[in-house]
């Protein structure tokens, strides 16, 4: 057996946190802990680079896989990796060290708690992409639960406990459902194995009830219209490198179930709830993006705008077409670094101003120029300007919805019309205008750190907005494979 | 002749109770040293009932009204275990309130030697011995703080409401006898005729006396009471101790002499189990003491336990065992915390007083944190593998009710455990309490947490041990 990549990216984080948990913690700005957490998650990072190059993109059969007992004749400890799931793993061994660098201001108290629980999160996010059973792919999905909580509720802003209490009992919630299928199946199959189920195939009669319970937990996590609700507060209330997290790679966990249980699972059930999914996402591009216009909050601005953005990605896993499935997950890699850098620049005023209201600022871009372009930047990418990576996968998502359902594409693509228009006004709102509020002349521009965290954010938005094949490349075959299967499943049923 | 080495444990267990009581007349100043031999005494038992017990499938003594087999003997170190932990963890409390008397660790050792009769019998009239015993002892023990007003309170009621339920336990014992002809479980399963209708009130009055003993619901109202107003460490003992012993005799009641009347009295036991889980999640909502939330709380981890019982299959029995053992842990764990809340010779229970531990005393809130999120039955932590064999076990038997309605109410349930982890991490900090707190209480709560916290590296070997019990 080779070295178990996989599973030293698990346990690399929360090694540094055992480290982190026995040094002693320090009032103020905590250097040592935050080089400490720095250094974990860089080295993570560089490991999982080195997964990506010596990953083998012409199979999709899942590798670097690792298969041991855990529980006896019931579970295995299984990980691997295909050109799905590999990419979330670098998003998120990507996007943590940022965090790390960027809670300079925003955490004021208990840094050294703070990086331990983001170090956590980090091993659970990247447990869930890894995982090829169902037991350990729910383990890691709730075990999530326990830092985010702590993340939003310690260290959030003033309704912090509502918000915190809301996001934990709504996942929860969806989750349970999720726990039920997970143990039928494996009374139906005798196993929880992903790639045997796979083969094996899951009984016609008994697909759409169990769809329905992964659903409800995807749902939740997307999350979709209308149980989206606790996003917004927990987004708002969130600490800054909280909501990144929230936004870049927890929200990822929902499309990436879709795409690798309901899909591959449950083909016939997920044929028969395609209107269903498809609705649900019309409504949430449509409805939310509405609401977007009217938020005076930046956060719940950008928050609602998530929705909307997932709302392409469910839509676009659901056409079960080569494109829109593509398109999903291109969709999902570029929102995780387009969310969290708009999160990472609404952070850079807050800890100036301490306001959040969009009413707070306007004139910015004669203070400090910087910060306003890559702002403009980031705006861009939202709403999907050829040329940033939002484009491409919003591109590709329309154009499998446009083979599959014609409707459904139109009504899509109006969304993109007010994707841009929320965007812009809010961009016109906080950055042009006449300089009002008097405390704004005293702001300082981006610092070093902003500067550099935002502008590694701003790389690969516009890399792969111009060159996405390194993406294309990497997931063609497990998608195509993916549809393949689907496709003969369907046939022979 | 009998092999009497196999109830060698309660041989020795009974000799030390008197052998400790003549001491502690005769000796003066002597609660130091019975405490000490107490827990000496509990040691070598445990130790006993390993070695002549741990390896037996089954045997049987005195006319088969005495059963060892690999349950008992597990359920037994368990009972062992924990009475172990609770009489050396109590000392510094019962210091506090100058009730460090030899009573204590006698009574202790009683209720233990009478549960442990409970779970080797295998006849109506050793059960209800057993029974007898232990509650007798435990009636004293909840009043053991007798200057308190609350404690008194707390072992009347108990003793009003338990002696209620021992009568409709002895009325149901005797149906049972007069139309099976015998007490023992053995003989009755052999000559049972379920056409009986008279049987089946049988049974409903013996489960309704168990379900008594086990505080489920709707027979679960002296428990909230009795928990607050018996001393800290009684009630730690009431939470987990009577627990395995009655879930042992639900077990054997059920599965060896009534099997076969399966159609009667599942009904009832899917009843005890979803009318527990949601009132103990519901009812715990609103309380403030912390003592009755862990009443509420250990109502609806008995709902559980019931729920792996109702499935009528091994593997549900044996989710079961493994249910109420991760439950013993974490509640060892829980009221290891609840027994540091000290300050100047006070002890706190106000859920209030745990506002802003995390800030004075992080390792503390920590433990509280995991053994909460636990509870709660959070991955990874080992509540929630409990959970999961139990509704595994549910599933199996595709009871999709009761798994849904049992997994519902963990996010009802999950809700008042995170009101205790936002007051201790979310909210403005009191005053710092004690740290000089004993060896062993720290020592047990160290091990419990860790225990907790690493169970899910090494799952197979609870499992192991569990799945040599195979009782249908």
């Amino acid at each position: 057996m080779n070295f178990p990549i996989l599973s030293s990216l698990i346990l690399l984080p929360i090694v540094g946190a055992l480290f982190l948990f026995f040094t002693k913690d320090k009032e103020g700005n905590n250097l040592t802990a935050k080089y400490v957490a720095l250094f974990t998650t860089v080295v993570n990072f560089l490991i999982s680079i080195y997964l990506w190059i010596s990953f083998d993109q012409s199979t999709s059969s899942f590798q670097f896989v690792e298969d041991r007992t855990w529980i006896k004749g019931f579970i295995n400890y299984k990980v691997g990796v295909d050109g799905i799931s590999i990419l979330f793993i670098i998003l998120t061994t990507f996007i943590t060290p940022l965090c790390i660098i960027s809670v300079n201001n925003s955490v004021k108290n208990r840094l050294r708690d703070f990086l331990i629980a983001i170090l956590i999160m980090e091993s659970f996010m990247i447990g869930v992409f890894s995982a090829l059973d169902l037991v350990v792919f729910y383990l890691f999905f709730e075990a999530g639960l326990i830092p985010m909580f702590l993340i939003i509720g310690i260290w959030g802003g003033a309704r912090r406990v509502y918000s915190a209490f809301k996001f934990f009992l709504y996942t929860l919630l969806g989750s349970v459902l999720m726990l039920i299928a997970i143990i039928s199946i494996y009374w139906i199959t005798g196993t929880t194995d992903v790639v045997q189920l796979y083969e094996i195939g899951i009984d016609v009669k008994y697909q759409n009830l169990l769809w329905l319970a992964f659903f409800s937990s995807f749902a939740v996590k997307t999350p979709m219209w209308p149980v989206h609700t606790w996003l917004p507060d927990a987004h708002v209330e969130a600490p800054t490198a909280g909501s990144v997290l929230l936004a870049a790679i927890l929200l990822k966990m929902a499309g990436y179930g879709f795409i690798r249980f309901s899909l591959g699972l449950f083909p016939v059930a997920s044929e028969v709830f395609t209107p269903l999914i498809y609705s649900l996402s019309v409504i949430a591009i449509i409805f939310t993006s509405l609401i977007a216009l009217m938020q005076e909050d930046m956060k719940k601005l950008i928050a609602y705008s998530s929705v909307a953005h997932m709302g392409f990605v469910t839509l676009g896993i659901f056409t079960l077409q080569q494109q829109g499935i593509e398109g999903s997950i291109i969709q999902m890699i570029s929102h995780g670094l387009v969310s969290a850098a708009l999160f990472l620049t609404v952070g850079v005023v807050y800890d100036r101003m301490h306001s959040r209201l969009i009413s707070t600022y306007g004139g910015l871009v004669s203070v400090i120029p910087k910060y306003s372009i890559l702002f403009m930047l980031f705006a861009l990418a939202s709403l999907g300007l050829p040329g940033t990576s939002g484009f491409i996968g919003e591109f590709l998502i329309l154009m499998g919805a446009f083979k599959d359902n014609f409707l459904v594409a139109v009504l899509a693509s109006i969304g993109v019309i007010l994707g841009a228009a929320y965007m812009l006004w809010l961009y016109k709102r906080v950055v042009f205008g006449k300089l009002l509020n008097e405390d704004l002349k005293k702001i300082l521009d981006l610092n070093r750190s902003e500067y550099f965290i935002l502008s590694c954010l701003a790389a690969p938005i516009l890399f792969f907005g111009f060159y996405p094949d390194p993406l294309i490349n990497t997931i063609e075959v497990s998608v195509t494979d993916l549809i393949n299967m689907h496709n003969t499943n369907i046939a022979s049923k | 002749m009998e092999n009497l080495n196999l109830i060698l444990p309660e041989i020795f267990i009974s000799l030390s109770i008197m052998f400790l009581l003549i001491l502690g007349v005769f000796k003066n100043d002597s609660s130091k040293i019975t405490f000490n031999l107490s827990l000496f005494a509990i040691l070598i038992t445990t130790i006993i009932t390993f070695n002549e017990t741990f390896s037996i499938t089954r045997e049987t003594l005195f006319n088969k009204s005495v059963v060892i087999d690999s349950m008992s003997s597990l359920m037994k170190i368990i009972t062992l275990i924990g009475g172990f932990l609770v009489l050396v963890i109590s000392s510094t409390y019962l210091k506090t309130f100058k009730i460090y008397n030899i009573e204590y660790p006698v009574l202790i050792l009683s209720s233990i030697l009478g549960m442990m009769v409970m779970i080797s019998s295998n006849d109506l009239i050793v059960f209800y011995m057993g029974l007898e015993l232990q509650s007798l002892a435990l009636y004293v023990l909840a009043t053991y703080n007798r200057d308190q007003l609350k404690s008194s309170e707390a072992g009347l009621k108990y003793f009003v409401l338990s002696a209620l339920s021992s009568g409709l336990l002895l009325y149901g014992c005797s149906l049972v006898y007069g139309f099976s002809g015998s007490t023992n479980f053995d003989v009755i399963s052999n000559q049972l005729n379920s056409d009986e209708y008279v049987l089946t009130f049988g049974i409903v009055f013996i489960l309704v006396g168990l379900a008594f003993k086990i505080s489920a619901v709707p027979f679960h109202m002296w428990a909230p009471d009795v928990y607050e107003g018996s001393p800290t460490t009684v009630t730690l003992f009431f939470t987990i101790v009577p627990k395995v012993a009655a879930l042992t005799v639900f077990i054997r009641f059920l599965y060896v002499p009534f099997l076969n009347l399966i159609d009667q009295w599942q009904i009832i036991i899917v009843f005890l189990s979803i009318a527990s889980m949601v009132f103990g999640a519901v009812a715990a909502i609103g309380q403030t003491n912390i003592k009755r939330l862990i009443a509420y709380s250990s109502i609806g981890h008995i709902g559980y336990t019931m729920a792996g019982l109702a499935t009528a299959s091994n593997e549900g029995i044996q989710s079961s065992i493994i249910y109420i053992s991760i439950y013993v842990v974490m509640n060892l764990a829980l009221f290891s915390c609840l027994l540091m809340l000290r300050r100047k010779d006070q002890y706190y229970e106000d859920i209030d007083d745990l506002s802003g531990l995390s800030k004075n005393h992080p390792m503390l809130s920590l433990c509280l944190l995991l053994i909460l999120f636990s509870l709660a039955g959070i991955p990874p932590l080992a509540g929630f593998f409990a959970k999961f064999y139990v509704f595994k076990a549910v599933l199996e038997q595709s009871m999709y009710f009761l798994a849904i309605v049992g997994l519902l109410s963990t996010v009802v349930a999950a809700f008042y455990y995170l009101r205790i982890i936002k007051i201790m991490y979310f909210d403005k900090e009191k005053d710092k309490y004690d740290t000089d707190h004993s060896l062993w209480l720290k020592f047990s709560l160290t091990v419990s947490t860790i225990l907790i916290l690493l169970y899910f590296i090494f799952p197979s070997q609870l499992v192991e041990v569990v799945s040599r019990i195979n009782i249908i």
